[in-house]
């Protein structure tokens, strides 16, 4: 850094390209290998292939100092842990893709002569030096997106001396979304400047952005010296931090509600999820069964063997071994639960205790089998690609893809269920025999088959379940397990035959439970909410939404 | 009179099979060892036959998933003691219990193991609170315990040898390193654990040796999750406002499966190791098995042995369990890692093995004498020492990065081993308070020696 302004522009744009594209003719010139060229560029880059961290550093400023967009590849390299010292020395990137090393500069394939290379050590001292670095160098990029990104980490990180290359970028900068985001960073550097006028101007930016990242700043702005005298001097400036502050707090008062309501939507979905079958095999049949949680396991270990299936035969298709794992564990659990139906609940009706206990053995032995074939670890099963990272909403406020994507398999599952239960013949039929089981013998309904049916269904509707789960938290052989209580408490709560009181009593669990959690702690506010829960049944044991016919039995 | 004489026969024959050092015929004699189950009651303790060793981890329940690769390891440490020709001209031969992750049932089958089963040493443990659970029943009936886990300290006992780290061997040095200009000079900090007496312990510690630092109690965060828990959003956007403004770290005590949760919510809302970095003392490579870790590269652990440390004792090491995995067709086959509480449970196991020998005997109270003064060429590179003075073993600690494959790069390490401090010296409460078990002190919590 340190380089003057007007130098530094000259040399990053015209004699980059220009020299840039000269190298390319040489290299396709010379075709071999490497052409022995020495140029600073090439001099640093070569030095971030180093065994040692700090001349890694040394050439991360050395790149910043030359500010030549050639740099980016392969600090981008160095950041994300595929830059390779070639046995020939030099430094070669690892493309993912083609699972072969490729020269930084032009792209093209290594040599015979670089392999075997090996790792380049990174660690977070110098990915943290280099992403300000590389972020400087893509502020020339031609992609608004690439922009916007350096920009945003520019906000964040970076040295004194970035506030004029940050200042041409803004004075350049034709897209609205990059434009803030400079502004923002050009405020973090101005902050700290020596004119008065510069600070306020940042400081206002402040206020109106509501950005808590700058929350130290202002601090710092409003604090007193060691001397007794404030920080800052300027009454102006330190009136504008105040208001800055408070608009800042402010608006992370909003963004807390609102994410505490996000979250518990999030958590309500989960809840639903695990709750969903069971609302049909207890809810409507009438059995409490212990093995549901167990369901969820299977359907999540399901996805699991899609997974690997998808890994080792169909690499290339990876990122959508979910959508054939949504139907492999439908049937899976469907088959199992239909199997479970015939061989023992079905001798059980009207037993409820011989049906707790038999369900529960039956949740053991699917529990230790797992272990037995998967074995007592936990498995790793990845996000696809499309389901990592969240998308941001506001400062501060990030919805992961894979909770987005759980609420919405939630809702879908949901509509489906209502409309197989409300819409179709079977579902009259079912709703029949929830309500008198004889009478509906006696009009024809083929009862029992129709509870083998109705049992796969919930049990399928679990490994749709396990699914989701599979997606947010572990698979191991206790899944099911920690899911257990919360599913008969939803269904309980919700009034046991109700797919609207599972629903409903989720969703308040949910939000209830996200909104304690940060006055009361995640160990205190679940126990108050199991305390509201029985309070509440002791008032009301048939719970949100009861059926009439039940109740009056 | 009759079941002596076959336990008599028994130990001539794997004597025996031991001189000759072939492997095979300790097998014909394994179909006799029901016959003789009831004979170790009668029989003297000091007799010809095979040494029984108690392995008390859970292989269901919670724990599972930790424990189930230290009763492996040590089924294969004793194995290659065996191989080796046993001790003292004896066979080892293990006693495997399943404690389910039920902690008065490790009490229970901590009983059986020594009264019943007249083990002479026992292997287990993870959870403090199992071991708090067993330690009455070990001093009580006089056993020794080798306890493999890192673990909050505040303990020393007479019967119990701890080869994992005390905190001044894992958490203070990774606190020291990420308030290190290398480590990111963090100057505010998250305290994150799973609710109960390991992570509460520690934070306390930590807390007193952040104030010694000069941080105020208002960059102190701290925060208890339930075992098991798994929806970690709030507290990861908790974590996100927290940092606005200053540097920031999260050391994290989380134990368990939760940890899953947590990195992936980590890695979805998009904090990077860069930013806020989470150091980590309850996971490692077995851990990272059930995780996606390219969202956490550069997520930090401090332990005294990782699995990518490379020197020759490690990779016979690694080369040694992996063998072992695929001979008895292990779950997860190829998958398989070794981490730190295993290689603890490794060197445990030797430094018994060598002080039964040293003593010639079995009995407790001349091998605990032993015990204290063994060293052992480690799979972390160095030649370990067992502390007389307070039980614990001189550790190095290194602090490890996650790298994209779930292995660790060490990215910072002490010299050599340190010495285990087992009462902290940063708790106002333990001043003065001493673990020395030699003359004239011979306690473990005392303040003026037991003779004068």
């Amino acid at each position: 850094m340190g380089v003057p302004a007007p130098a530094k522009a000259l040399r990053r744009f015209p004699t980059g390209r220009l020299a840039f594209v000269a190298l390319i003719i040489v290299v396709m010139g010379d075709g071999a290998g490497r052409v022995a060229l020495a140029g600073p560029v090439e001099d640093a880059v070569k030095g971030l292939a180093s065994p040692s961290g700090e001349t890694i550093l040394a050439n991360i400023k050395q790149l910043s100092t030359l500010g030549d967009p050639r740099g980016i590849a392969a600090l981008q390299a160095l950041t994300d842990d595929r830059l390779r010292v070639g046995a020939d020395g030099n430094a070669w990137i690892y493309d993912k893709k083609t699972r072969d090393l490729v020269d930084p500069f032009t792209g093209a394939a290594a040599p015979p002569s670089a392999k075997p290379a090996r790792e380049v050590e990174t660690d977070n001292d110098i990915r943290r030096a280099a992403e300000p670095v590389l972020a400087e160098l893509q502020l020339g990029s031609p992609e608004a997106s690439v922009r916007l990104g350096a920009a945003q980490e520019l906000s964040r990180s970076g040295s004194e001396g970035v506030g004029a290359l940050l200042h041409r970028a803004l004075d350049r900068e034709k897209d609205k979304g990059v434009q803030d985001a400079l502004a923002m960073a050009v405020a973090r550097v101005d902050v700290g400047s020596n004119d008065a006028n510069l600070r306020l101007a940042a400081v206002k930016l402040i206020q109106k952005s509501g950005n808590d990242e700058m929350l130290g700043e202002l601090q710092r702005l409003l604090g007193v010296g060691a001397d007794g005298k404030p920080n800052e001097p300027d009454d102006r400036v330190r009136d504008g931090a105040q208001d800055a502050l408070k608009a800042v707090m402010n608006r992370r008062r909003l963004i807390t509600g609102i994410g505490s309501i996000i979250h518990g939507l999030s958590l309500a979905s989960v809840l639903l999820f695990a709750a969903l079958g069971l609302a049909i095999t207890f809810g409507l049949l009438g059995v409490i069964n212990m093995a549901h949680g167990e369901m969820l396991m299977l359907g999540a270990y399901a996805t699991y063997a899609v997974q690997t299936f998808f890994q080792s035969h169909l690499p290339n298709f990876f990122g959508l071994y979910l959508f054939a794992a949504i139907p492999v564990a439908f049937f899976v659990t469907f088959g199992v639960g239909v199997l479970l139906e015939r061989v023992v609940i079905r001798h059980l009706y009207n037993r409820p205790l011989e049906t707790l206990l038999a369900t529960w053995g039956i949740s053991l032995l699917l529990i230790q089998s797992v272990r037995l074939i998967f074995g007592a670890q936990n498995v790793a099963v990845a996000n696809p690609d499309w389901l990592a990272g969240g998308v941001e909403l506001a400062h501060g406020l990030v919805l992961p893809y894979n909770r987005i994507g759980v609420v919405a398999f939630v809702i879908a599952v949901s509509v489906a269920v209502w409309a197989l239960l409300y819409k179709t013949r079977i579902g009259l039929n079912v709703r029949a025999m929830t309500q008198n089981r004889n009478m509906a013998a006696c009009v024809g309904i083929h009862t029992r088959r129709l509870d083998s049916w109705m049992f796969g269904l919930g049990s399928g509707i679990a490994g749709l379940g396990g699914v989701a789960l599979s997606q947010l938290g572990n698979v191991g052989p206790e899944l099911g397990q920690s899911y257990i209580i919360d599913s008969f408490m939803v269904v309980v709560l919700g009034g046991v035959g109700r797919l609207a009181g599972a629903i409903v009593s989720a969703l308040g669990l949910g939000i209830v439970n996200k909104l304690l959690e940060p006055v009361a702690g995640a160990v205190l506010g679940k126990i108050l909410v199991l305390g509201f829960i029985i309070l509440f049944i002791q008032r009301r044991p048939q719970g949100l939404f009861a059926i009439k016919g039940r109740t009056e039995a | 009179m009759r079941t002596k004489l076959v336990a008599v026969l028994l130990g001539g024959a794997l004597a025996a099979s031991c001189q000759s050092n072939e492997p095979k015929p300790a097998a014909p004699a394994a179909p006799a060892a029901p016959a003789t189950a009831p004979a170790p009651a009668a029989a003297p303790v000091d007799d010809k036959g095979p040494i029984k060793v108690g392995i008390l981890h859970s292989l269901s329940g919670t724990m599972a998933i930790s424990e189930t690769s230290l009763k492996d390891v040590a089924l294969m440490t004793i194995e290659e003691i065996n191989e080796a020709g046993g001790v003292l001209g004896r066979k080892l031969e293990p006693v495997v219990v399943d404690p389910a992750s039920n902690w008065p049932l490790f009490a229970e089958k901590a009983r059986d193991l020594i009264q019943n089963q007249k083990v002479a040493v026992t292997f287990g443990c993870w959870t403090s609170v199992s071991r708090k659970s067993v330690l009455p029943v070990f001093e009580e009936l006089n056993g020794l315990l080798f306890y493999p886990v890192q673990y909050e300290g505040e303990e020393s006992s007479w019967n119990v040898f701890y080869t994992g780290a005390a905190p001044n061997q894992q958490a203070i040095p990774a606190v020291e390193y990420l308030m290190s200009k290398k480590g990111g000079a963090a100057k505010k900090w998250v305290l994150l654990g799973t609710d109960y007496v390991y992570p509460r312990t520690t934070n306390k510690i930590l807390r007193y040796f952040l104030h010694s630092k000069g941080v105020a109690d208002d960059d102190i965060m701290e925060k208890y999750t339930p075992f098991g828990h798994s929806d970690y959003q709030t507290i990861v956007a908790d974590v996100k406002k927290f940092a606005a403004g200053k540097r920031t770290a999260v050391v994290s005590t989380i134990n368990g499966d939760s940890n899953v949760p947590f990195y992936k919510e980590l890695g979805n809302q998009g904090i990077k190791a860069t930013d806020i970095p989470v150091v980590a003392f309850s996971v490692g490579e077995e851990e990272l098995r059930g995780v996606d870790t390219k969202p956490l590269v550069g997520q930090l652990a401090a332990w005294n042995y990782f699995q990518s440390i490379d020197n020759p004792t490690n990779k016979a090491f690694i080369d040694k369990w992996m063998a072992y995995v695929k001979k008895n067709n292990l779950p997860g086959g190829d998958k398989r890692v070794t981490n730190d509480p295993m290689e603890a449970t490794y060197i445990g196991i030797h430094m018994w093995a060598q002080a039964v020998a040293q003593a010639h005997t079995t009995n407790v109270d001349a091998v605990r004498q032993a015990v204290g003064y063994q060293h052992f060429k480690a799979p972390c590179g160095f030649d370990i020492t067992m502390d007389a003075e307070n039980h614990h073993l001189h550790k190095p600690v290194f602090i490890g990065e996650v790298k994209a494959d779930g292995q660790f790069r060490v990215v910072w390490k002490t010299e050599g081993p340190i010495k285990a401090e087992a009462w902290s010296p940063h708790i106002p409460d333990d001043k003065g308070k001493i673990a020395n078990w030699l003359y004239p002190w011979a306690c473990g919590n005392c303040t003026e020696p037991k003779y004068k």
